[in-house]
């Protein structure tokens, strides 16, 4: 697992990244009510905004780790948005498969989150 | 520059419970504590919930003769309300206005025989005490000794009653003094969730000894700044600097209610308040634009400042939203903007949101049914 200092956590699987938000995230937005996710088959470079996270305080975003091809979606999160809240390592938003190999490397791992969020 | 933030008496009671902290109108407020402002905002309906509104402006209006009818009359240059006709232990729900019909606060007055009781917005407070200092036959007495806790939801009456006898006896809007333990409380029977409940004026010295007992009964939990917002706004409430300001007047602001028939053209005592010729004639003739509600399709929450269209594409906008978010009780977004009060409710208008052009529906406010005990 790995971490970016936008509170995501990336889970490399095969050739692809899931992507959803730490626990730290889920607190300091509050309660969500709703998700807009992007489409599948979108490509998207790294920090483009795709995920719009309404909590009941406010709207945030989150960005692609990577440059890459959303190839799936969390659907559920949709119906269900406070699933975030209550288990935030499960609820993935995206699959994505970068461009290139070997970018997860360059990400936090969980020592390095821990010291960041303290 | 930062400003040095003011902290209410109950801040190290917020902090002990875990609130998180944020700057408010120049003060120190929780925003929200570990429940959640969802859970804050349904615990509140359902049972009880304890609001810290210290940062309101508490301020007594006595008569320099000793006539309260001279108090009430001083106010009623300020306020378009009837306020001389107000009984005592009454309290009513009045505006500052200003020159050009817009309004400069919102506020409560309660009748307390020699003197009246004027609870305002914290952002506005040091305002509208100056405000006030221009009235002649007055004194104008800023409270600073005390601090102003809410009590509201459906529990709340029968918490408030096991601390202090004799509450539950209050109808909506009555104004009374009560003792706690040898302290007088300044309690009325009001609130801004639409939920019955208290406001209650507490002696410093004793407010988090008074909070904290309220808290020792299961019913009562604290309450943030963020669930109060989720509650007014699906109360249908308007909240002073989003839903109204120094350019909306209060027609415009659908607050024509707070104006009785006494102060409007062809009343005993009609006019003689700021912007008078303009609110009455708005009042009479009806507003181009009225705060209405809107109840957007789907979850996604529409808020302040989002413009609204009549078509789902192309054309100007027609209005923009005021105050806005997700409605816990309602179980769905909610919003209120100034619109046409010629469209008629169940219209469908489009939020433009992120790009994209969202349906929304024209509803009457308020968005739940109050509780009040009438």
């Amino acid at each position: 697992m790995k971490y970016t200092d936008d509170h995501e956590w990336l889970r490399a699987e095969g050739d692809e990244i899931i992507v959803g938000i730490t626990k730290h995230a889920s607190e300091q937005l509050g309660d969500v009510v709703f998700i807009e996710l992007p489409e599948e088959g979108r490509e998207v470079e790294a920090g483009e905004e795709i995920v719009v996270i309404e909590s009941v305080k406010a709207a945030s975003d989150i960005t692609a780790p990577v440059a890459g091809v959303i190839t799936s979606v969390n659907r559920d999160l949709a119906d269900n948005p406070g699933n975030v809240n209550e288990d935030p390592m499960v609820a993935w938003f995206f699959r994505i498969k970068p461009t290139e190999d070997g970018v997860l490397d360059g990400f936090m791992d969980e020592a390095a989150y821990n010291d960041l969020v303290g | 520059m930062a400003e040095e933030l003011r902290r209410t008496g109950l801040h190290d009671l917020h902090v002990a419970k875990g609130a998180r902290m944020v700057p408010f109108a120049g003060w120190e407020m929780p925003v929200q504590y570990p429940m959640g402002v969802m859970g804050e905002h349904l615990h509140t309906r359902s049972h009880a919930g304890l609001f810290d509104v210290s940062h309101m402006g508490q301020v007594l209006v006595f008569p320099k003769d000793g006539k309260l009818e001279t108090a009430a009359l001083a106010l009623e240059s300020l306020i378009p309300a009837n306020v001389l006709g107000l009984t005592e232990g009454r309290q009513r729900y009045g505006l500052f206005t200003n020159d050009r019909g817009g309004i400069l606060d919102d506020l409560m007055f309660a009748n307390r025989g020699d003197h009246y009781f004027l609870v305002v917005n914290a952002a506005c407070a040091e305002q509208d005490i100056a405000h006030l200092h221009t009235l002649a036959d007055v004194d104008i007495r800023p409270v600073t000794d005390r601090g102003l806790v809410a009590l509201q939801g459906l529990e709340a009456a029968a918490v408030l009653t096991r601390l202090v006898p004799g509450v539950a006896e209050m109808r909506f809007m009555d104004s009374r003094s009560f003792d706690w333990n040898g302290s007088e409380l300044w309690i009325s029977r009001s609130g801004y969730t639409g939920e019955d409940g208290f406001e209650i004026s507490v002696p410093n010295d004793r407010l988090i000894a008074f909070a904290e007992d309220l808290l020792t009964h299961p019913e009562v939990a604290p309450i943030g700044l963020g669930a109060r917002d989720s509650l007014r706004l699906e109360a249908g409430m308007p909240l002073y600097g989003h839903d109204m300001d120094q350019m909306v007047t209060p027609a415009e602001a659908a607050l024509g209610w707070s104006i009785q028939k006494i102060r409007r053209t062809g009343g005993a005592r009609a006019g003689g308040f700021p912007g008078a010729e303009r609110i009455l004639t708005e009042l009479a003739d009806g507003p181009a634009v009225t705060r209405r509600g809107l109840r957007p399709e789907g979850r996604a929450p529409i808020r302040e400042a989002v413009t609204i269209f009549a078509g789902e594409s192309g054309g100007e906008p027609i209005a923009q939203v005021t105050s806005g978010g997700f409605g816990p009780s309602v179980g769905g977004p909610v919003a209120m903007a100034m619109i046409d009060p010629s469209i008629p409710d169940g219209t469908t208008l489009y939020a433009e949101l992120r790009g994209k052009r969202l349906p929304v529906t024209v509803t009457t406010l308020p968005f739940i049914t109050p509780s009040y005990k009438r």
